[in-house]
């Protein structure tokens, strides 16, 4: 017996002239036209909480460089454990770690850290409460490799697991605000992480913005449409926000980074005003993200609102290829947002 | 060598009548429940007397000292066996024996260490124990402490990828605070652990893995004792493995002889009988 072959035909992209195809090359910096840029906040900010506790150690498992993990092994050496390509001693090393007094930093893949390390970050260190702190890049469609290396259902995956309190940031100003907070919290924490030249996007549009563990805040007000986002799916919100207000559409942006516990006060409380459109838009499935956890707690709360949309990922392996190409067709650019939720209206 | 001021010094008691009082607790234990992993239990016994009443530095009075040596169970399972020793060694009050397994009990079927004193780690999720011990040995050196640390595992362990990405980074990281102890009963759920997923040549296996190893039969008190010192006295800096031959049920000889499985089928009125035989051969 053998299988029908499951490889595609080859069908030759039309593209018009004088336009160059657009290749899936790992692409290191998240594209965000308009903004400026950090360069691996992450690594930076821990370099920075590591020198006033003694307690913190970083360890990865050959991605190094790959999570701006390299920044803090470059200055602190020896606090710096390359594991190797091996998440699991990644994820019990680090748990051991921290049973002795320390605060592992453990960095690798979204996709290596939920789906290939899961049972010892539920075991070795959910259910213990230890202070772990996982890192992870390539969070939900952040490189054109296909499903090996998009880490669509990372948050759906942790959201079921006790004891974690789960970050998907969306800037260079989320990743800085949030290292010294995961520290001070005692438990375990995922957050996800852009890497490399990060753009700073929130305290462009709101200069007083600051990170806080456990709190949604409202970036931009609006009385037509209120999108709750999280991750980097507040700044496509915001930038298509920018463009439906040039057709008279108000859109308020409520950005949730901490999405485990959800601060479902503040959902709640915005939701509740004006009967608003409410959207929820995610860098993940539409499945167990977002999305389902804010819709729950509206229906939970018996929130009146003007209609219910969610922005996010099809329950698909996705395609591979180029970053914007991708994004266009699974609706997260910011032109495809803006459709969307004119559309709705 | 801090062997003097550890626990065996303390106690005339021999460690053969150590042994013999963990395979009675255990026995009690199963009694209480009409079931439990006392194959594994009886097996191990000899090794868990000399690692409690000889090798390992600890004080029972606080069970969380800095300075002890940390024995991790990555088996859960085999807590009947270890809350029998932690008993034996005064770290669980002896009373408490008759809630094993019981509603609100300090002691659960599989070992966590969210319930019993003394239980380092939540084992059970099979191939977690010596990853753990890898990060607490590289935590123990960060803090230049000379404590050791203990993982006992059993032979199906062997069959996770995730002990051998331990037993990988134990070498790199030159880990010689580390032991590991490998219960070899081969015994696993399905069958015979070297029918079912074969770990042998098994001391050349860890070998090829950069760690220092020993193999001695696990029932044999003077063996086990020496490969204890050996492991902790060697100087090379490579983590150590102890593989131990065990017996199931050793020390009931009709539970010996018995077609034995991971799971041992004792009937009711059996335990009484087990107590009984154990009992002749109390130690002088």
């Amino acid at each position: 017996m053998t299988l029908a072959s499951m490889a595609r035909k080859y069908e030759p992209r039309r593209l018009p002239d004088g336009e160059r195809q657009a290749t899936s090359a790992m692409i290191a910096s998240l594209a965000a036209e308009g903004y400026d840029t950090v360069a691996a906040p992450f690594g930076h900010a821990l370099v920075e909480a590591a020198r006033k506790d003694e307690r913190i150690v970083g360890l990865t498992a050959d991605l190094g460089k790959y999570t701006d993990l390299h920044i803090f092994g470059q200055e602190m050496p020896d606090r710096y454990y390359q594991m190797g390509m091996a998440e699991q001693i990644l994820m019990s090393a680090a748990a051991g770690l921290a049973r002795e007094g320390f605060i592992p930093f453990a960095t690798t893949y979204a996709v290596f850290a939920s789906r290939r390390a899961y049972d010892f970050i539920a075991m070795a260190i959910a259910e213990e409460n230890l202070p772990v702190k996982i890192v992870c890049a390539l969070p939900g469609l952040t490189t054109g490799y296909g499903p090996s290396h998009q880490a669509t259902e990372d948050l759906a995956i942790f959201r079921g697991l006790p004891n974690m309190t789960l970050i998907d940031p969306c800037d260079a100003d989320d990743i800085a605000g949030m290292v010294p907070q995961i520290i001070a919290h005692e438990g375990p924490v995922y957050s996800r992480l852009l890497r490399g030249k990060v753009p700073s996007v929130l305290t462009r549009h709101k200069p007083d913005y600051k990170f806080l563990l456990g709190k949604a805040q409202m970036i931009r007000e609006g009385k037509d449409v209120l999108v709750i986002s999280t991750g980097f799916m507040t700044m496509r919100a915001l930038d298509a926000a920018e463009q439906l207000a040039r057709d008279n559409v108000d859109v308020a942006v409520l950005h949730c980074p901490t999405i485990k516990p959800l601060d479902v006060e503040t959902i709640a409380a915005e939701a509740a005003k004006g009967g608003r459109l409410v959207v929820t838009a995610e860098n993940h499935t539409v499945v167990g993200g977002l999305g389902e956890a804010v819709a729950g707690t509206l229906l939970t709360r018996g929130v009146s609102i003007g209609g219910f949309r969610m922005i996010g990922l099809p329950d698909e392996f996705l395609e591979a290829g180029a970053l914007p190409t991708l994004h266009d067709m699974y609706g997260l650019s910011v032109a495809k947002v803006a459709e969307q939720i004119k559309s709705w209206l | 060598m801090t062997s003097l001021s550890r626990s065996a010094a303390r106690s005339n008691t021999s460690l053969e009548l150590r042994a013999w009082n963990i395979r009675r607790k255990a026995l009690l234990m199963g009694e209480v429940q009409g079931q439990g992993y006392i194959g594994q239990a009886l097996g191990i016994a000899d090794v868990l007397a000399a690692a409690y009443f000889h090798a390992l530095d600890y004080r029972a009075e606080e069970p969380e000292w800095e300075g002890r040596d940390r024995f991790l169970l990555s088996i859960g399972h085999y807590a009947i066996a270890l809350y029998a020793v932690l008993m034996e060694a005064g770290i669980l009050p002896e009373e408490e024996l008759e809630t094993y397994g019981m509603d609100d009990s300090r002691m659960p079927m599989s070992g966590m260490a969210s319930y019993t004193p003394g239980m380092e780690i939540t084992g059970g999720s099979l191939g977690h124990g010596l990853g753990i011990a890898v990060g607490m040995a590289m935590g123990l050196k960060r803090k230049k402490s000379p404590a050791f640390i203990y993982n006992l595992m059993s032979d199906g362990e062997l069959g996770e990828g995730s002990t051998w990405e331990a037993a990988m980074s134990g070498a790199h990281h030159k880990l010689d605070n580390l032991i590991c102890l490998v219960d070899f009963n081969d015994q696993q759920a399905d069958g015979k652990s070297t029918e079912m997923l074969c770990s042998e040549p098994l001391t050349e296996k860890w070998e090829a893995f950069g760690w220092h190893a020993q193999r001695v039969n696990g029932n044999d008190l003077a063996a086990v004792v020496k490969a204890f010192d050996t492991a902790r006295s060697a100087t090379d800096a490579k983590p150590r493995v102890i593989i131990f031959d065990t017996t199931m049920c050793k020390g009931v000889p009709f539970l010996e002889a018995r077609e034995i499985t991971h799971f041992v089928r004792v009937e009711a009125d059996e335990w009484g009988k087990a107590l009984a035989v154990l009992e002749e051969g109390k130690p002088a």
